[in-house]
């Protein structure tokens, strides 16, 4: 294991300043907090797993370690507890069952509309809810029914250009393909050929639910994949700011992954929107942008402020003539990938969402643009808004399609012009 | 996307520099290993409390009794005065009182007189310089904050006019909090209405000329519950600061950051800046550390905020070298050779007590010959050499006070067009 993260616990000089930003702590009194989880309880624990199982209540949102002064890994810290104490517990089915995108997606893609409608109803989900554990309410996307990967086969894209690589995660894949979609016609719009490579899920719902040896298993047969991609020298680049996380620190850090294949692979790694933002930079990015007169509020998720990368959507977005975003501040959406799906923690985490449910009301639009896929169902779930990747505004305003999923009226337009 | 400024540190200094950037025009970025210690200082802003073991009266009239090297030596009265009431304006929402002609003595939590020169409104009710009586309430499980115990240390401090100071631990209702830190009571402030307990707990057992000193924990996200207290009590109430968290210091964080947010200034935290490229003794970007690697922002100018060795922007290692952690500039107030013998009392005289950067009047870091390391680097805040801050009482002040100089610095040749930014 990867002892730099236990060692970071002796530059704790208990502070509280992570005390001060745990959205969990503040709405429940079940988790302690970090600073008591992590580097003050870890002292304790030796060898052996937590003594008390509140580090579970942990959602892993990784807001503490953005914010410590003092580098401590605090979030890394909680989530090896974290899987420690699952270790010698044994993780429950319904972890274990949540924490498997690609196996839900397999059973639901080819009797999607019956999937969705059992998603859907109210009694199927109240027999989940007692039977398995799943919250009755907790937010659930729809099978999209013809998975990313499928669609891909069937895109004849240019075959000449630059290439890049597509991550796509298993979100797009089974729940919002469009999405994807959006990102090749973007990237190919920008005059690169996307090559999208057969691909699995990354582990990392089973590593936040405690399961590392099967995350372990999850990443390494990705990066597989990837890797021959990543030594040709071409950028690999994700719209799932976690899974996209996963690949660039969390398996090396949190699951102590070292290996050549891994590093070059999270060297190779961009964030579409960094990626993007990075032809901009360079001069490089296409800038025929259409006018989008729209007022959008923006939350960047917390495992997007992980990446350390500013938030390169509102760079780009700004770009955008009559496009205004309104730059969220709040931390946490509270759904934490698999966290607020659970029974026991569906309350804590609309809890934890809702100055961000407040705050989107607050702006009066009915869109609200968002990175992650888990933090858009549960932004939507919570105040009703549609939520959509930044990806999909650029892909309106370079006029690639007619796309109905941004309503043209949403929000009040203004008359403020970043050009 | 390209910065006209990269500050370094998310302290008071460099929040102070990033915002008076944005003001001007300039676009900010932010890159911060973490939060600074604005959660954790009480949110006055002291300029000068004590010279040698003189307590301060005025800091206007006493910052020319301060050695050669001290930061404020770069910070001339009126532009500190300027930079003060600069401060006060975009901080509108806490309310700040005071300025650098007199220090209000504000109690601590141990009851000890604490000069500063501006104190947020929720707590300048608690200046004891004209004397009066004094109640100080306490919450039951509330920890680190004993009524009694800063009734009793005022009764022997030396004020002006002498004060009558008396306790209250008053038992707040219950709640499943096995730990009551500052951040959850404020919330429950924010939350739980509190506030009508208190307003019934306080208002048969407080007498008509009595000042009220709670723990400042009314409110997280505002002062309102304080506001309210004031108007309903028809009392003097103020705030007394408490151990870290800070609850008026994340009052403070919050409204820097929302008026940096509404200027455009972006704020990266959990990444290091780690060097710079330089051109013809300029730094033309600045390398930031991230998830996977380094990425390097070009920039026209920097301001350095990293802090001193609390905060890692200055390192002293185990053979007894000392560095500055971002650029490796040459360090000032370094002890005579590499062995640094330290004395056996905390407060006593320190080696490296002074230790940091010495700059220019732009407050720009210089070598040893006095001429700047890099045209275009600035620094501010606790990174600085030539202060005692935790004897002088001046911590915050030169934090205001030169992340508004380094930002001038900055602006004043800045015949030097701000660069067209790309937004």
């Amino acid at each position: 294991m990867n002892d730099a993260i236990r060692d970071s616990l002796d530059h704790c000089v208990k502070c509280t300043v992570c005390e001060s930003f745990c959205p969990v702590s503040q709405v429940t009194p079940l988790f302690p907090g970090p600073k008591y989880a992590g580097p003050q309880a870890e002292r304790y624990r030796g060898a052996g797993p937590s003594a008390d199982s509140s580090v579970d209540y942990c959602s892993g949102c990784g807001i503490c370690t953005q914010v410590c002064p003092q580098d401590v890994k605090i979030a890394e810290i909680n989530s090896r507890a974290r899987a420690a104490l699952w270790e010698k517990r044994g993780v429950p089915l319904r972890n274990q069952l949540i924490a498997r995108p690609t196996v839900i997606g397999r059973l639901g893609t080819p009797v999607a509309p019956l999937a969705n409608w059992a998603l859907h109803n109210r009694t199927v989900r109240g027999v989940v809810q007692s039977v398995i554990g799943i919250h009755r309410d907790a937010p659930m996307p729809s099978f999209a029914g013809r998975t990313f990967q499928r669609r891909s086969r069937s895109h004849h894209g240019p075959s000449a250009g630059p290439a890049v690589v597509y991550f796509h995660g298993c979100g797009t894949n089974y729940y919002e393909p469009r999405v994807g979609e959006m990102l090749v016609a973007v990237l190919e719009h920008n005059g690169f050929r996307v090559i999208v490579p057969p691909q699995d899920c990354c582990g990392l719902p089973l590593q936040s639910n405690g399961n590392f040896p099967a995350a372990r298993t999850y990443v390494r047969r990705l990066v597989d994949r990837l890797a021959p991609h990543a030594r040709a020298g071409l950028p690999i680049v994700s719209n799932s700011t976690s899974c996209g996380l996963m690949l660039k620190r969390e398996a090396h850090e949190i699951l102590g992954i070292e290996d050549d294949d891994l590093a070059i692979v999270s060297k190779s790694m961009y964030d579409v929107c960094e990626f993007l933002l990075g032809l901009h930079e360079r001069g490089e990015l296409r800038t025929d942008f259409n006018s989008l007169p729209l007022t959008i509020p923006y939350h960047a998720p917390c495992q997007q402020r992980g990446h350390g990368i500013g938030k390169p959507a509102l760079d780009l977005l700004a770009l955008v003539p009559d496009l205004n975003m309104i730059e969220l501040d709040v931390d946490c959406c509270g759904i934490a990938g698999t966290y607020g799906l659970k029974k026991e923690k569906y309350d804590i985490s609309m809890a934890v969402g809702k100055r961000l449910f407040d705050d989107i009301a607050a702006t009066g639009s009915r869109v609200a643009a968002c990175d992650s896929e888990t933090c858009r169902w549960q932004i939507t779930h919570g105040t009703g808004v549609k939520s959509v990747h930044p990806i999909e505004l650029l892909y309106r305003a370079y006029g690639l399609g007619r796309n109905r999923s941004v309503p043209v009226k949403a929000g009040r337009p203004t008359a403020q012009v970043n050009a | 996307m390209s910065y006209d400024t990269v500050v370094v540190g998310a302290g008071l200094a460099g929040l102070t520099a990033a915002l008076r950037l944005s003001e001007r025009g300039q676009h900010v970025l932010i890159v911060a290993r973490g939060v600074g210690a604005t959660h954790l200082a009480p949110a006055t802003v002291d300029v000068l409390g004590y010279l040698g073991d003189t307590q301060v009266a005025s800091p206007a009239a006493s910052l020319p009794g301060l050695s050669n090297g001290h930061p404020y030596g770069h910070v001339p009265v009126d532009q500190l005065t300027t930079a003060l009431a600069w401060f006060c304006a975009h901080t509108a929402a806490l309310g700040y009182a005071g300025g650098p002609g007199e220090n209000l003595l504000l109690p601590t939590a141990l009851g000890v007189p604490k000069p500063s020169a501006l104190a947020p409104r929720s707590m300048a009710g608690g200046d004891l310089r004209a004397g009066g009586r004094f109640v100080f309430v306490g919450f039951k499980g509330f920890k680190d904050f004993h009524p009694t115990l800063i009734a009793a240390n005022l009764a022997r401090a030396r004020l002006p006019l002498s004060i009558e100071a008396r306790a209250l631990e008053l038992e707040p209702p219950p709640t499943r909090r096995g730990d009551l830190s500052g951040r959850v009571m404020a919330g429950r402030f924010d939350n739980e209405q509190l506030t009508d307990w208190l307003v019934h707990a306080l208002e048969h057992r407080v007498e008509p000329d009595e000042r009220i000193g709670v723990p400042a924990v009314l409110g997280l996200r505002s002062d309102a519950p304080w506001q309210e207290l004031e108007k309903r009590l028809q009392r003097k109430v103020f705030e007394v600061a408490t151990l870290p968290p800070s609850v008026p210091g994340i009052r403070l964080f919050q409204a820097l950051s929302a008026a940096l947010r509404s200027g455009g200034v972006r704020m990266v935290f959990g990444v290091t800046a780690v060097g710079a490229r330089i051109n013809a003794g300029r730094i033309e970007a600045v390398e930031v550390a991230n998830a996977t690697g380094t990425h390097a922002y070009p920039v026209t100018s920097v301001v350095l905020a990293s802090g001193g060795f609390a905060s890692g922007g200055l390192e002293l290692d185990s053979f007894g070298t000392t560095r500055e952690t971002v650029f490796d500039l040459p360090l000032s107030g370094l002890p005579e050779g590499h062995r640094v013998r330290f004395a056996p009392r905390y407060f006593d005289e320190q080696p490296l007590a002074t230790a940091g950067v010495a700059t220019d009047d732009l407050l720009r870091p210089v070598d040893g010959s006095s001429r700047p390391v890099y045209e275009n680097l600035h620094a501010a805040g606790a990174i600085l050499a030539g202060a005692t801050p935790w004897k002088e009482k001046s911590g915050t002040g030169i934090s205001v006070a030169t992340g508004y100089a380094a930002a001038e610095g900055i602006l004043v040749p800045a015949a030097a067009p701000v660069s067209e930014a790309v937004r």
